[in-house]
């Protein structure tokens, strides 16, 4: 053939292998966020292996203690070790977060997918729907579902989860819709894929990093929205510990023992923080039109 | 490379006959002309036929009306038979089946630089493109795709295979979508505007490399542009197209130097010349009209020198000479009117 090979020419290979990785790193608050959550994530995972009391063991003995050398941060009000009761609830926290957007995920990115990229009446029936879920404030359903559900962890993380669920359908539809559009959805049809693998290959992967930002910041509406159930004593039931039902407790002696308020309000500070900071460096990291 | 009209070997040759649209007509959801007015087109063997006109003319819709492209909320094709050998579609009907697509008529864009998907390799995509329409192996797509990629003239193949899209430059881009065109070699490749985007230098190379590969397989090419330059440059036969209908068709060198239909003469010397003296541009007046407000009959004469009360009955595409059909009732213009040009 008459045509001539090009030139191999220099291609950006190493540096945008990790475009992303750099810009997360080089944005400070975003990695404040991720040693945040990983600590919280470590604690949670290390819980059955450190040398922490049990939970649920009561000590006559000291009841409502200061933070001191045998318990750190203190005892409760029957005894227990209010940093066993911290790092075990860490655990039931951040399975609540990561549980319930999952939920919320499985659900509504699927939803979002055939409403996007189908139109026509399934988008009306879905676009209705998560309207009308949207309508009810987030905790209010999420109170109400729970209380319908019955008292539990679980049935708390399902009730956040179905909660979320519109903000899931509604991102993803949008997003949809603007990468249907592309270029590279009318080749792939001109190739001849069938629709199911333009979904799967073509849509899906490219509307991901903007689900992923919003997943991160749903976790911590969650791990609230899970504390807030505990409080009410629709989440985690006594005596396992959640920094929802810890708080619920804390708030009769606040006088004489503001530590037990003290540490479960940090921690959900703290974390919660961690995720929005997090999920905002993500956003700046995921960004294409910074690239 | 040189520009030659080949000569039909065989001019009445059904055989040699790749690919026939025959009236296609189609019209947008809430609009009452068609934008596309019964339009016929044929491609034979190793053809490489140029579809040319301004934007707005169709060109591209009829290139996604032929694929089946064209969502069906936004467009209502009303009739349209195509035939790919011994295929026949009515495309009022149905749309070309995923089978067909890519397997015997396969198609490139515009835009290189948006047409691959971003998330994954190009190795994997062109591979994909081959495992729809063959029961390979994966390993005999593989390899499949490294011939496919050396074909098209892009160095370090192997290395290309596992690179994603951002790494290659427009041009590469534009070649591996060319590959993963031809990958199943298909009897027909439409190409809409495939050099638009790139500079002249990728331009002509890309130009060479649909050409060459043309010759060489026996595909058919229907090329879409608005580029003349590009027309001289690749064309075997051109249809020049206005308002949705074609107006003029016939051997390029027919086409070029004995222009008959007035809004090709208008095009022809609208075109700068190297070897003529600087000076004013021809122009044609007036702009395209929009699709609600196109005129009966002949959808050229409001803007038309020549117009008269005749052409508001549709002049039909009918022969000047052999192999050159010409839209105009006053066709060959030369003999019709003493009018100078």
């Amino acid at each position: 053939m008459t045509n001539t090979a090009l030139a191999s020419e220099p291609v950006l290979t190493a540096k945008t292998e990790n475009r992303v990785w750099k810009k997360f790193r080089s944005h400070k608050s975003a990695m404040v966020g991720g040693v945040l959550v990983a600590f919280f994530i470590l604690i949670a995972i290390a819980a059955p292996i450190l040398p922490i009391p049990d939970p649920a063991a009561t000590d006559w003995g000291a009841v409502r203690k200061a933070p001191s050398l045998a318990h750190w941060m203190g005892t409760d009000e029957i005894g227990r070790d209010v940093l066993s009761r911290m790092i075990w609830g860490a655990q039931a926290s951040l399975l609540a977060g990561v549980v319930s957007v999952s939920i919320a995920i499985a659900i509504g990115v699927p939803l979002g997918l055939i409403a996007g990229f189908f139109g026509g009446w399934s988008d009306a029936v879905i676009s209705r729907c998560t309207e009308a879920l949207l309508a009810a404030p987030f905790l209010i359903l999420a109170i109400a579902l729970a209380a319908f559900l019955g008292p539990s962890l679980t049935n708390a993380m399902i009730a956040i989860g179905i909660s979320a669920t519109p903000i899931f359908i509604r991102l993803t539809r949008g997003e949809v819709i603007n990468v249907k559009s592309e270029d590279y959805v009318d080749s792939a049809r001109a190739i001849g894929l069938p629709t199911p693998r333009i979904l799967s290959r073509y849509i899906l992967p490219n509307v991901l990093p903007p689900i992923l930002v919003q997943a991160t910041l749903t976790i911590a509406t969650a791990i609230i929205a899970e504390a807030a159930l505990s409080f009410l004593g629709l989440g985690q039931q006594p005596p396992d510990p959640s920094w929802g039902s810890m708080l619920n407790t804390a708030k009769n002696f606040l006088n004489q023992a503001p530590w037990m308020a003290l540490w479960p309000g940090i921690s959900i500070f703290l974390v919660v923080l961690g995720f929005n900071l997090l999920g905002d460096g993500l956003r700046d990291a995921l960004d294409p039109r910074e690239h | 490379m040189p520009k030659q009209a080949k000569p039909d070997q065989q001019p009445d040759g059904c055989e040699d006959i790749l690919m026939s649209l025959h009236d296609l007509a189609l019209r947008f959801r809430g609009q009452t002309n068609d934008v596309i007015d019964r339009i016929s087109l044929t491609v034979k063997r190793g053809e490489v036929l140029c579809v040319v006109g301004e934007s707005g003319c169709g060109k591209s819709v009829t290139a996604m009306a032929l694929m089946g492209l064209l969502p069906t909320e936004f467009a209502k094709i009303s009739s349209g038979i195509l035939g790919i050998q011994a295929t026949r579609l009515d495309l009022s009907k149905v749309t070309m089946p995923t089978a067909m697509r890519g397997n015997d008529i396969a198609m490139i864009f515009q835009e290189p630089m948006t047409s691959l998907n971003p998330s994954f390799t190009i190795g994997n995509q062109i591979i994909e493109a081959i495992l729809q329409h063959s029961a390979g192996s994966r390993t005999d797509a593989q390899a499949r795709a490294l011939h496919m990629l050396q074909r098209v003239g892009i160095a370090n193949p192997e290395q290309r295979l596992s690179e994603f899209p951002h790494q290659l430059s427009g041009g590469m881009r534009q070649r591996v979508m060319i590959a993963m065109a031809l990958a199943n070699d298909p009897k027909i490749l439409i190409a809409d505007e495939p050099t638009t985007a790139l500079d002249v230098t990728i331009q002509a190379q890309i130009l060479d490399l649909i050409r060459d590969l043309s010759d060489e397989t026996g595909m058919g090419t229907i090329m879409i542009t608005h580029d003349l330059g590009v027309v001289a440059e690749i064309a075997d036969t051109v249809a020049v197209m206005y308002g949705g209908q074609v107006v003029e068709r016939g051997a390029v060198a027919e086409v070029f130097n004995d222009p008959q239909h007035p809004y090709t003469i208008g095009l022809m010397s609208a075109m700068p010349q190297l070897d003529k003296p600087g000076g004013k541009l021809a122009t044609v007046p007036g702009t395209v009209p929009s699709v609600a407000n196109m005129p009966e009959g002949c959808r050229f004469r409001t803007r038309c020198v020549f117009a008269t009360q005749r052409c508001q009955v549709r002049p039909p595409l009918s022969n000047t000479t052999q192999g050159h059909d010409v839209a105009c009732h006053y066709a060959p213009i030369e003999a019709n009117l003493s009018v100078a040009l």
